[in-house]
């Protein structure tokens, strides 16, 4: 039985993390990555290295068509190089795609040696550098479902109800490029993801089991970027919901950027299209990243995550944990200044 | 009105949640040789009204089959009309599989009338 399972384990390094920031989190959720960085060194005492000479993985263009293989695998070998160069051996990419472009290129270099000899040479000829295949290479959230229960005593929340006593249920949606590109890439294989449901259940919330629960979020790339095939995207988002709609879940959990992205800007679009939100009330359901829900439950200042940022509002969200939040600093910058608030949808309630 | 630039696509999977199976199972005690169809479309090949008009017959009892009796109507509908068949009795005659289609056509509308009224 121990040997069976095997293949749902998946080893992941204990300290010393060099960290890759994500293209475009930073727009959509910018706190995330600010507050896995203060997770990791603050509360839990680790080593992680945030090298300001970071670049692209080339993903978005790389599942696009537009970036051809062999400048993806430079572009990979030289993030490498930066890695070696800083003295680490533990690859830590902040988003799901560049986790999924950098399983697919050692991959491809194991199998076929000669595009590994190909890549050094691309790179030396390019930019004089050379790279080393990193010891470890582990997603974000892994690091903090191994780190779940160490940070469960740092907690000042639950996961639960506080007017009900009941555990939240929570939708959990893992990207596509995590698992389902290399089974073994992660966390309780691409059968049984475990990463975002083991948070979930170590931190009092209730995991709901709906039936398109692995479907695709609808982000798909090429569905989403030509503007003639959003439909077959935000039609994918669509079935997700009316899955979920009738279980009632309080909020849904992603480890992906565009996930989260898709999951909370389609119901905007649904709710203005056809006047429809997935929630009793109107107000559609608040969608957090793995870093904002570990924040909020450390006690974080929901406006320092980018709470603010998100479509589907989480005031509702942090009432029901009994997260304490300050209304009128929510669109404040950090200078202090007043920020203009957002326009507001016709249908969608905020 | 939409100002997104695109449409949500309607998928063309049948949601078998919510497809509602009672009509063909009373279809199917009303004409059994409707078991015995094969889809081939020999009815609707032969079909005069069909030759006239956008009646579809093998479109018609598919969509029945399958549930989607929202499509399908008693009274004149532009996409799929029962009316417009004339019951001239042709695909029963050319049915390789003996399938009793006009009386299907027939049993058809009447369930659609009994279920609107």
């Amino acid at each position: 039985m121990k040997r069976f399972w095997n293949g749902y384990q998946k080893d992941i390094a204990d300290d010393h993390y060099f960290y890759e920031r994500s293209c475009i989190r930073q727009t959509f959720f910018p706190g995330s990555e600010a507050a896995f960085l203060k997770i990791l060194r603050e509360e839990l005492g680790k080593d992680i290295c945030d090298n300001p000479h970071q670049h692209t993985c080339t993903g978005i263009g790389y599942h696009s068509d537009v970036v051809p293989f062999e400048t993806t695998m430079t572009v990979v070998a030289r993030l490498f190089s930066l890695m070696k160069e800083c003295g680490y051996k533990n690859y830590v990419p902040s988003c799901v795609t560049s986790f999924g472009v950098f399983t697919e290129m050692i991959n491809k270099w194991e199998e076929n040696p000669e595009l590994k000899e190909k890549a050094r040479q691309y790179l030396w000829d390019a930019c004089k550098r050379e790279f080393e295949v990193p010891d470890n290479i582990a997603h974000p959230s892994d690091i903090i479902f191994k780190f779940r229960f160490d940070l469960k005593p740092h907690m000042k929340f639950q996961l639960v109800n506080r007017f009900t006593g009941r555990p939240l249920k929570v939708v959990e949606h893992i990207g596509c490029h995590y698992a389902k590109i290399f089974a073994n890439s992660g966390i309780g294989n691409a059968e049984f993801p475990y990463v975002l449901a083991g948070m979930i259940e170590a931190w009092g919330g209730e995991v709901v089991d709906y039936p398109e629960r692995r479907h695709c979020c609808g982000f798909g790339f090429r569905q989403y970027l030509v503007q003639e095939n959003r439909g077959y995207s935000i039609a994918n988002t669509q079935k997700k919901f009316e899955s979920m709609e009738s279980y009632e879940p309080d909020f849904i959990l992603t480890n992906c950027p565009g996930c989260s992205m898709f999951l909370d800007k389609w119901q905007y679009t649904i709710a203005e299209m056809e006047n429809k939100t997935y929630d009793k009330e109107g107000y559609g359901i608040p969608v957090l990243t793995y870093e904002e829900l570990t924040g909020l439950l450390l006690g974080y200042d929901p406006w320092t995550l980018g709470l603010q940022m998100h479509q589907v509002q989480c005031e509702r969200l942090m009432d029901k944990i009994g997260i304490p939040y300050r209304p009128s600093d929510k669109y404040r910058g950090h200078n202090g200044r007043l920020l203009p608030s957002p326009e507001k949808p016709v249908n969608l309630k905020v | 009105m939409n100002r997104f630039g695109f449409q949500i696509s309607t998928a063309r999977s049948i949601d078998l949640d919510r497809a509602d199976a009672k009509l063909r199972q009373r279809l199917l005690e009303a004409v059994p040789s409707y078991r015995y169809c094969i889809g081939c479309g020999g009815c609707t090949a032969t079909c005069s009204a069909g030759a006239f008009t956008d009646f579809n017959i093998r479109k018609t009892h598919f969509l029945f089959s399958r549930g989607e009796v929202d499509k399908l109507s008693p009274t004149p509908m532009p996409d799929v009309d029962l009316n417009k068949c004339m019951l001239c009795g042709k695909c029963t005659l050319v049915c390789p599989r003996g399938v009793n289609t006009r009386g299907l056509i027939m049993q058809m509308r009447q369930l659609l009338v009994n279920k609107q009224s």
